[in-house]
């Protein structure tokens, strides 16, 4: 589905990311772990076109994202939960969960999604007309995820959700995003929490200063002594 | 009694033509954070247009307004296309001096096209005085504070109801965000010029017909104190930008009336000072936090 080849990123005269490639498949969940600095976020927002590479790279179903307008990125079916959620402010949760529908025109599918997030996140509903700016942190996760789904992704790139969440948070944005994978959403996580993240991931990368270090299937990660000692906490 | 109410109604006449120069200032700072200098000659640009609509073509007004709203619009794209596209990553010192660039160059060109000397704007509007209780009221101030309402009515609709206003709300808010929703961004500025343009070529024609003479200087002075009423009323909101133009208008009438004509202007921004100290972030400005 993602297939990503000698990305080179640079923020101005940084070498960000030094040529990494990995891929995602239909269906999955992929993490990429790593320290702060590593390159994760920058990735994330070169592959939703916020960020644009120096060189290789991006094929997403058959389409070069590296060619096309990052506001047509929503319109091929990616959506990104961005680092920090990025609510806007001003409007209200119903609004912001409205803005994630923009690229979309059909009325009844928008209507049913809408209140499926409701389901997921009732406590978004309750706060329907309040402006996103009083809400909780975890409550603007939620509704940072819910207005990525309102887009309908194929695939969706969510960029540190555990952050500053208590850890009964974290667990219920986790179980979501697992809920939104069993659903048929393909997902990219970048997380600090490498525990959580492999935990619910089929497989992972683990980026070291813009280059992919370590790769494999979440479980052997979990295992390896070396991530343990590096990610895990011993 | 009926001097004051008079007075009054002078207030809400100026009141109206800086609330709607202001939310052009207040739209383009909101989306792009950026005191574009140059609107102040956008609105000199509009009197222009609705001059040459209404002596060489001799339409009627509603037709003048029309067309030198959309010139207007269509320069105030180019403007922006032009002067402030090719620095949307450059440090914002670099587009305000543009801006200041910008302003003095339409208004040498205007100087080139239309000379340097005053002209006369023509009665673009049928004129009667009407009587309401003992005041008189001119079918002038009737239309100008009439279509200013109409007009910022229709544009807070725009704004709340429709999918581009919802995506000038949010480009304004997080450029970033609004591109992860889908939103082109560029578009979505230049449709915040065209609109903000063809306010303020409303704002110039009104403006023209109250002060009867056009020239390449005339936005200089009410383009500043439409600025003074943005940042007054909370510089990015637009509810704060109509409220801050009456306040303007209202103050500048009622001071010029009762205490000193000569001190108008001093006391105007004297008051500007006074609400910037008490309340930096305007009026009806917003106090953004951050939640972690």
């Amino acid at each position: 589905m993602l297939k990503v080849e000698n990305l080179n990123v640079h923020y101005g005269k940084i070498h960000a990311i030094k040529g990494i490639d990995f891929e995602v498949n239909d269906g999955e969940i992929v993490t990429l772990i790593g320290a702060n600095g590593a390159g994760k976020s920058t990735t994330l927002k070169t592959l939703s076109g916020l960020l644009r590479p120096t060189e290789g790279t991006i094929v997403f179903d058959d389409q070069d994202l590296t060619k096309v307008r990052p506001s047509s990125i929503p319109g091929l079916g990616i959506a990104q939960v961005p680092e920090g959620r990025q609510v806007f402010a001003e409007m209200s949760v119903l609004e912001n969960l409205t803005m994630g529908a923009y690229i979309r025109n059909d009325k009844d599918g928008i209507e049913s999604d809408l209140n499926q997030i409701f389901d997921y996140f009732p406590r978004l509903k309750e706060r329907i007309r309040q402006s996103a700016g009083t809400l909780s942190g975890g409550e603007q996760q939620m509704l940072a995820m819910g207005r990525a789904m309102m887009t309908r992704p194929k695939l969706m790139l969510l960029d540190e959700p555990s952050m500053g969440l208590a850890p009964i948070l974290v667990d219920e944005i986790f179980s979501m995003i697992r809920t939104i994978n069993d659903n048929g959403t393909t997902v990219l996580l970048v997380e600090q929490n490498a525990n959580k993240a492999l935990q619910i991931a089929d497989r992972a990368y683990v980026l070291e200063t813009g280059t992919v270090k370590l790769s494999g299937k979440a479980s052997d990660l979990l295992a390896n002594d070396e991530v343990r000692s590096a990610y895990l906490g011993g | 009694m009926n001097i004051f109410l008079q007075q009054v109604i002078n207030g809400l006449n100026a009141g109206s033509i800086y609330a709607l120069v202001a939310i052009g200032y207040t739209m383009v700072y909101g989306i792009l954070k950026l005191i574009n200098f140059a609107h102040g000659e956008i609105m000199m640009f509009g009197a222009y247009f609705a001059y040459i609509a209404a002596v060489f073509f001799g339409w009627p007004f509603y037709v003048v307004i029309l067309f030198s709203g959309c010139v207007t619009a269509f320069l105030g794209f180019l403007v922006e296309f032009i002067a402030y596209r090719p620095l949307r990553n450059a440090p914002r010192l670099s587009m305000l001096i543009t801006a200041i660039g910008m302003s003095m160059f339409l208004q040498n060109l205007a100087r080139l096209i239309f000379g340097a000397d005053p002209i006369v704007m023509p009665k673009i509007f049928p004129s009667a005085i009407f009587n309401i209780g003992g005041i008189d009221v001119s079918s002038v101030t009737l239309i100008t504070i009439g279509l200013s309402v109409a007009m910022m009515i229709l544009l807070q609709l725009f704004i709340k109801n429709t999918k581009q206003g919802r995506a000038m709300r949010a480009v304004s808010e997080n450029q970033d965000a609004a591109v992860l929703m889908g939103i082109d961004v560029n578009k979505t500025i230049s449709l915040t010029f065209i609109i903000g343009s063809a306010l303020g070529a409303l704002g110039g024609i009104l403006y023209s017909t109250a002060y009867i003479t056009i020239s390449p200087t005339m936005g200089t002075m009410p383009g500043l104190k439409a600025f003074i009423a943005a940042v007054l009323g909370g510089i990015g909101s637009i509810p704060g930008a109509m409220l801050g133009g009456f306040i303007i208008g209202m103050f500048e009438t009622l001071i010029k009336a009762y205490i000193s004509t000569t001190w108008a202007d001093a006391i105007v921004f004297a008051l500007l000072i006074i609400v910037l100290v008490v309340k930096p972030t305007g009026i009806l400005g917003k106090n953004v936090k951050e939640k972690v």
